[in-house]
């Protein structure tokens, strides 16, 4: 479905998103903008515009400005005279080496060794579960590599945008979206989820840390109680990073948001992962099971927590760890994808879903530094676009090696991974495109 | 490749053991042959003693690789594709990167043209020790002008060593093109059902690679695939259709799977390169250019992953392309090659008594992106690898795999002295390590500096900080 944006609409959009300054640009009359294609969750008006600084914005809508007498059609406005000449074939050409197309049928098989389904693993409780969550969100359940014909994929990718509970230092393009936000978090947790369609929230704790401000448990469960307040979105609840305190706060949290069905962020195999399990059992919780880039640890880990902790199956997601694009995404993709292949052939110790620290890409240099250290490089570009790319790319190369949920943090990011998962899982619609005259396509 | 096992390799080998491809027998460089680390030629006997030439054939047959791999143009920036054997990287790697054409049309003004291929062809981007590139030219025939398009092919060869792909439907313009371009190994886009027999005809007439097309029609495809290489053309690329939105995308994702699974499993009709056209963003309405570029790229990392051999291309804002040009390598790296560097005592420029001492993971992305940093800015440093594992610094020091321990462990194995070797006895720690400053200066009994949180930054921080004040 083409969706048609008016003037009126978008100037509404963008005094929503309330960083917008319209000074200097002239707009007249109701005029159709075109933004067809990418109809759904994604508004590329939107995701363009997020997390500018005001001088390019201006600029930028400038020139959208110029574009608005041009209705904007499928397949663009074909360069003059490219499609009205039709193909000249001299029969000089045509040739007796063939005569006839042999004609043949394309054959293909699905993968017989996938014979092992991914667990389903539900996060958030509803009033019907006994929580007061909105909606529950399911991850899991694929009997296939994902988005591949073999079998289709029963549960869509989710997002969880991070929430800290404390004011930190985030990359410039992250920042510009969360700066009137980040004292409280619960206001920021609510802007995630109205604001950028969160499907989910992650509450990090990091103020908890000993090095940090070593705020008592206790007092971190409040912001807990505030954020689940706030929003009524599954959360998932993450701590530090301290591996002596971890267990403390998310034991202490798991009890305040008891009956909730949180995500536990994380178990690992470097701190009291039986305390966190029996927590989450209590409270009523699913565990993160987080390792590092190492396939054997991770199945280690997972035997203990259901072995030795008696976490049953439908409560484990597992976080093998995101490295970002350009700083080891090639293990990170590689293990994720081994993960999964050995899990559909029947390793029921990797039968779980995937979780991915995809915020890890903003620790790339190429998403926020300002140009390259590097005398040598071509031009780097503009940092307010990289960055948000750079999650991009290394989020969905993990979605398709066979993550199911993400925690990000720009909403750009989270608008275009939404919105290519979706289409390769199949939910999203477009208009038809004819490809037949790209090369005289005015592209 | 019809073999997996070094064995198998063994049998059509002079079985003499002489060495004279430097490994110590037959059998090793068997093993060799099945990893694809060496190749035939590098046996000289097998080579060049007529009685090994019929083993020799038969041998070459059982090692090919199962999609058909495909050169355009020449010289030393020959664009090779296809060449794989498995489906997932792990299996053994991929082979022959991605490889990035961008577009240029006939109906650009010639500055604009040559503006525009020179910095196609400059583009580069650093990364681990060498520079990522983009690998060529697709030349649009937007005019349809036999002429025209001949004057754009002469312009742009004149203007870069890069390979070229011929894009049009029309044979004569083609055929305009190729008397251009025709000692270049162009690659000839594309055979439809429509044209197909006079396409056909160019591509053997100059013996040029050719792409057979035909838009989410897997049949269609296959059958253009098979007549042509009935007709004695080797050199097939396949263009399924690059549909950039909706249904027609999740079509051509499950195109492209079912393409390269048929292939690796054996049907050889269809087992050739596949070509993916991210530049069907633009035509899919997005109309503001910065989200065209957005989707372009999103297209081009789904179809670096899943089996896109070689991609057409328009945007060169750098933050699209830098991505683009970063997964390819991230996807065609050899996964069997070493995680990390060697734990010692490296010297960056020529260090002596009064340079810095940092230390920091022997991770090697890590390792290197610090070396290149140091490097080239002109700092003359002492730069020690820490052995945590072929971990990062800031995971490595939240597994405890990076401690202050583990760095005086790492001194006194790599012989070097910091009361002796240097006069400053001060040591620089990564800014991500910062909270083993304490600790650090306890055990090594130096001054302990903390260094900037991206080692992209240690040119301002030695401005600043070095030499350090006593």
């Amino acid at each position: 479905m083409a969706k048609k944006v008016k003037l009126s609409e978008m100037t509404d959009m963008f005094k929503d998103v309330e960083i917008l300054s319209l000074e200097g640009v002239t707009i007249e009359g109701d005029i159709e903008l075109d933004l067809s294609g990418l109809g759904g969750g994604f508004d590329p008006m939107l995701a363009a515009i997020l997390g500018q600084e005001n001088a390019v914005l201006a600029q930028h809508f400038a020139r959208l400005a110029g574009i608005f007498g041009v209705p904007v059609g499928f397949g663009g406005a074909p360069a003059a005279g490219a499609s009205a000449a039709a193909p000249a074939v001299s029969p000089a050409l045509a040739a007796p080496k063939f005569k006839d197309l042999i004609p043949s049928k394309f054959d293909f098989s699905n993968i017989e060794e996938w014979t092992t389904q991914i667990q389903e693993v539900p996060i958030g409780n509803t009033s019907a579960d006994g929580g007061s969550r909105g909606k529950r969100v399911v991850v899991g359940g694929e009997k296939a590599l994902p988005f591949f014909p073999d079998a289709p994929m029963p549960n869509r990718n989710q997002v969880t945008i991070d929430v800290f509970d404390m004011r930190i230092g985030l990359a410039k393009a992250v920042k510009e979206n969360y700066d009137e936000v980040m004292d409280s978090p619960g206001e920021w947790a609510k802007k995630n989820v109205e604001k950028f369609n969160a499907d989910m929230i992650t509450i990090h704790l990091i103020s908890t840390d000993p090095l940090v401000k070593d705020t008592p448990a206790k007092e971190a469960a409040k912001t807990v109680e505030e954020v689940l307040q706030a929003v009524d979105v599954p959360i998932a609840i993450g701590g530090s990073g301290n591996p002596q305190k971890d267990p403390l706060v998310l034991a202490k949290a798991a009890e305040v948001a008891e009956g909730e069905r949180c995500l536990l962020a994380s178990a690992s195999l470097n701190l009291d992962y039986a305390a966190i399990a029996e927590a989450a059992l209590k409270y009523d919780h699913d565990v993160l099971s987080w390792t590092q880039l190492d396939m054997n640890a991770q199945k280690e880990l997972n035997r203990k927590l259901m072995k030795q902790c008696n976490v049953p199956r439908d409560r484990i997601i597992m976080d093998p760890t995101t490295a970002a694009l350009g700083y080891g995404l090639d293990y990170a993709y590689t293990n994720m994808e081994r993960i999964r292949l050995a899990a559909l052939m029947g390793d029921e110790e990797l039968t779980f879903p995937m979780s991915s620290g995809t915020t890890n890409a903003w620790g790339a240099r190429e998403s926020w530094m300002v140009s390259s250290p590097l005398k040598e490089d071509s031009d780097w570009g503009p940092r307010e676009y990289r960055g948000p790319i750079w999650e991009i790319v290394t989020g969905l190369s993990l979605a398709i090696a066979g993550n199911d949920l993400f925690m990000m943090m720009h909403p750009t990011s989270v608008a275009v991974l939404k919105h290519i998962t979706q289409t390769l899982f199949g939910t999203i619609e477009a208009e038809p495109i004819d490809l037949a005259n790209w090369i005289g396509s005015g592209v | 490749m019809k073999i997996n096992s070094p064995l198998e390799a063994y049998k059509y080998l002079p079985q003499t053991n002489c060495g004279e491809c430097g490994e110590p027998t037959c059998m090793a460089f068997a093993s060799k042959l099945i990893d694809r680390s060496g190749k035939t030629t590098d046996c000289p006997p097998l080579i060049k003693e007529k009685k090994f030439a019929k083993k020799l054939a038969e041998l070459d047959k059982l090692l090919a690789p199962e999609i058909r791999e495909v050169a355009i143009g020449v010289g030393d920036r020959v664009a090779k594709i296809g060449g794989d054997d498995v489906l997932y990287r792990h299996k053994l790697t991929f082979f022959n990167k991605t490889k990035m054409f961008f577009d240029v049309t006939d109906t650009m003004e010639e500055a604009a043209l040559v503006e525009r291929v020179k910095k196609i062809t400059d583009y580069k981007k650093f990364y681990v020790g060498r520079n990522l590139l983009l690998d060529g030219v697709a030349i649009r025939a937007a005019s349809n002008d036999p002429a025209k398009f001949a004057a754009a092919v002469k312009k742009v060869i004149e203007s870069t060593e890069l390979p070229v792909i011929l894009c049009s439907f029309n044979p004569a313009v083609l055929k305009a093109g190729l008397e251009v371009a025709k000692d270049k190994n162009p690659l000839l886009y594309a055979a439809n059902k429509d044209n197909w027999k006079e396409v056909g005809e160019l591509a053997l007439e100059y013996k040029v690679p050719v792409v057979v097309s035909a838009f989410n029609d897997l049949d269609a495809l296959k059958s253009l695939a098979k007549t042509f290489a009935e007709a004695g053309i080797k050199d097939i690329v396949l263009d399924p259709g690059t549909y950039p939105t909706g249904k027609g995308l999740k079509d051509t994702f499950t195109n492209f799977l079912k393409i390269r699974r048929a292939g690796i499993m054996g049907d050889t009709e269809i087992a050739y390169p596949i070509m993916a056209m991210p530049l069907t963003a633009w035509m899919s309405g997005i109309s503001d250019p910065i989200s065209a570029s957005y989707w372009e790229t999103v297209l081009a990392s789904v179809f670096t992953i899943r089996y896109g051999d070689i991609m057409l291309l328009h945007s060169m804002d750098p933050y699209a392309t830098m991505p683009e040009v970063h997964l390819a390598e991230t996807i065609y790296t050899d996964p069997r090659s070493p995680v990390a560097v060697d734990s010692k005592m490296y010297k960056v420029g020529t260090p002596d008594e009064n340079s810095p001492v940092l230390f920091t993971t022997n991770f090697a992305l890590t390792y290197y992106t610090v070396e290149s940093d140091l490097a080239s800015n002109g700092i003359n440093c002492w730069l020690l690898a820490v052995n945590t594992d072929g971990i990062g610094v800031e995971a490595s020091v939240a597994g405890g795999q990076l401690t202050a321990d583990k760095v005086k462990d790492a001194f006194e194995k790599s012989g070097f002295d910091l009361k002796k070797d240097v006069t400053h006895n001060t040591v620089i720690t990564p800014g991500l390590a910062a909270r083993l400053q304490g600790d650090l200066e306890d055990k090594l009994g130096t001054k302990v500096l903390v260094g900037p949180m991206d080692s992209g930054r240690l040119p301002g921080f030695m401005e600043k900080n070095w030499p350090p004040k006593q």
